[in-house]
């Protein structure tokens, strides 16, 4: 079929159902074609409507007062129209230990995320280019160790870690990576980004024209100037995916947030907050459905606002090859 | 409003002291002699890296393996730990759901998602059905938790529902049910949940190779007369495998570590749990640190055969190139 020519070619190409007014096919056909067409959108339709109606659910139910959630679902909104923002006021105050206070919790997810997101950048970035351009022997094996890593559960790591943190990094009063502060966290997400880190910005980087680089070192820049200089820069694509994506995995994380702050208002995570109120207060749902919203708020900004780097960073992951 | 200050300024701080240690990084390998220059050079980028992944993860794993031999003294005791998990009824219980799990989870997301992405390829209004789909991602598994119990929460029979699924059981004339309590279907209530948020991600990177697939080849198939079934059979799922094997492995690595929506939906009471929660539970709240490993251990061993698949791919990948 290579000798269609390149204008015919586009016109055949759109839209299944462009095969029943082509007249090609025979009656039979044709009607069975627009058939799995319809059922085809139809279906695709039913998906839709099922994967949105739980979040929408809860999204309406946010705003309705505290009586009527507890009292009928949520679909009754179409004849008892109240909404109050009463929800929201109540879980973000800082009032009293009994008050969700996530507010709190909101500003300790960011002060997480955003240093554990750019330390596993700059690391992995650094050692991907190694991987991709320096010349040292055992390179393909330690890299193809690297992406083993990703083996390793999370799991297996975390009561070494904690007790490396608390009793080994430690001398006397003074502690390397402090408890009741973010920095374990920071340390800990940044350990378990980096074997992905590195696969996925290695490909990226490794992609990146040889004559560029050589054309750098023929006038004379080390590794460091290459690196800030070139690779950042045309890196950056990748960055923004890979950062989004980390920003997104450490802003819902609850494991290692479970294991390594504690749970105070002072370094908690949201996402710890919330599955506390679900286990103490299940049943108090103003304060579940405007928390849970208040915690999604995030990821989902960042989703709608930055969804075309997201998906690269997907596809730079899922589809080398 | 102080409190905000003052994490502000941790993470100031965090983020002076990481460029710090950067730029002594960068400053060293630049004044490094002549003479094996390049050697520390590939050692200053590469080390920061190596380092972290050595202490935080291979060292903890290896120390892990050993503690699964341990009992809650430290004191050894051999395979123990592994004769508990493979004998006690809850162990075999938590088993037996993690089972359940990677099977079901890979393989009807991934078939709803790659469904999805062809039945929408090409159609109107494409991008926004995809993102009503891709939305569960960036959702935390604690705040799908939520929307979740809330579409499965349960009233008596004789007060108004307000879970949405109850209300769709009065509604066809049936009781309403305790969905996660009633083991063991309870399991599968919670397996829908992650079905949910994978299904988004299947679709995006099958809908991406669906898109790869040459013109020319569809072509073919369609001018041979291929039904849309066969052309879907012949031609587009060959061409995708690889991006389909992908998809599965990754969705089966990220269901088998799964933990939050157990954690928060039932905390893996009800014979619910699973081995990740286990790993939690046994290590961190019932001080069973050796039983804990030793499901770490087992989790790993899960991931394994998985991972190597992958990487044994990608070792071809590089041959290729």
């Amino acid at each position: 079929m290579s000798t269609v020519p390149l204008e015919n070619r586009k016109d055949l190409l759109p839209e299944v159902e462009d095969d029943a007014t082509e007249g090609r096919s025979p009656m039979q056909k044709r009607v069975k074609q627009r058939l799995t067409s319809r059922g085809a959108t139809a279906a695709a339709v039913v998906i839709a409507v099922i994967w949105t109606i739980p979040t929408f659910g809860l999204f309406i139910s946010s705003f309705r007062p505290e009586a009527n959630i507890k009292g009928n679902g949520w679909w009754n909104v179409l004849t008892d129209r109240e909404f109050t923002l009463e929800n929201y006021a109540d879980v973000l105050s800082p009032g009293g230990s009994q008050s969700p206070n996530l507010l709190s919790y909101f500003v300790n997810s960011l002060a997480i995320v955003i240093p554990g997101t750019v330390f596993t950048l700059v690391l992995g970035a650094m050692a991907a280019y190694m991987f991709a351009w320096g010349r040292f022997r055992g390179k393909d094996g330690l890299f193809i160790f690297v992406f083993a890593l990703q083996i390793v559960p999370l799991q297996m790591a975390l009561i070494p870690l904690l007790q490396l943190f608390t009793q080994v990094l430690r001398f006397g009063d003074f502690q390397l990576l402090p408890s009741g502060t973010y920095a374990q966290l920071w340390v800990a997400h940044t350990i378990f980004g980096l074997p992905l880190a590195i696969f996925l910005l290695h490909n990226f980087i490794a992609e990146i024209p040889r004559e560029v680089i050589e054309a750098a070192r023929v006038d004379g820049a080390g590794h460091s100037t290459i690196f800030w200089r070139i690779i950042v820069p045309l890196a950056t694509p990748a960055l923004a995916s890979f950062g989004i994506f980390q920003f997104l995995w450490l802003w819902n994380d609850l494991l290692v947030a479970l294991v390594f702050s504690g749970g105070g208002a002072d370094v908690a995570p949201i996402t710890q907050r919330l599955a506390e109120l679900q286990g103490s207060r299940g049943g108090e749902w103003q304060r579940l459905t405007a928390g849970a919203f208040v915690s999604i708020i995030v990821p989902l900004a960042v989703f709608f606002g930055l969804q075309r780097y997201f998906v690269r960073g997907l596809l730079a992951g899922g589809l080398k090859g | 409003m102080e409190d905000i200050a003052e994490k502000g300024l941790q993470v100031v701080v965090g983020l002076a002291v990481f460029a710090a240690i950067i730029g002594l990084i960068m400053l060293v390998v630049d004044r490094a002699p002549k003479s094996g220059r390049e050697k520390i050079q590939i050692a200053g980028f590469l080390a920061p890296a190596l380092v972290l992944l050595a202490v935080g993860l291979v060292f903890p794993a290896l120390q892990t393996s050993y503690l699964s031999l341990t009992n809650r003294n430290g004191e050894f005791v051999g395979l123990e730990n592994f004769v508990w998990m493979f004998t006690q009824p809850e162990a075999l219980v938590t088993l037996r759901n993690t089972l359940v799990w990677v099977v079901l989870v890979p393989l009807l997301a991934s078939s709803i998602g790659l469904a999805y992405a062809v039945f929408i390829d090409r159609a109107r209004g494409e991008k926004a059905l995809k993102a009503l789909v891709f939305m569960p991602m960036a959702i935390s598994f604690v705040g799908a938790g939520v929307i979740w119990r809330f579409v499965y929460a349960y009233k008596g029979p004789e007060q108004d529902q307000i879970g949405l699924l109850n209300q769709i059981l009065v509604w066809a004339g049936q009781e309403p049910k305790q969905f996660l309590l009633d083991a063991p279907e309870n399991t599968l209530f919670l397996i829908a949940v992650m079905i949910w948020i994978q299904t988004g991600f299947a679709m995006v990177v099958l809908s991406a190779a669906i898109k790869g697939i040459p013109t020319e080849i569809v072509e073919a198939a369609r001018l041979d007369g291929a039904s849309a079934w066969q052309q879907f059979r012949n031609v587009t799922i060959p061409t995708i495998r690889g991006s389909l094997i992908v998809v599965v492995t990754t969705i089966t690595i990220g269901t088998l570590k799964v933990f939050d929506i157990v954690r928060t939906m039932t905390a893996g009471q009800y014979e619910t749990s699973v081995v990740a929660n286990e790993m939690y539970t046994q290590a961190f709240r019932a001080g069973e640190p050796g039983r804990g490993a030793a499901l770490a251990l087992v989790l790993f061993l899960m991931v394994l055969p998985v991972v190597l698949y992958n990487a044994r791919l990608l070792r071809k990948q590089k041959e290729i190139r």
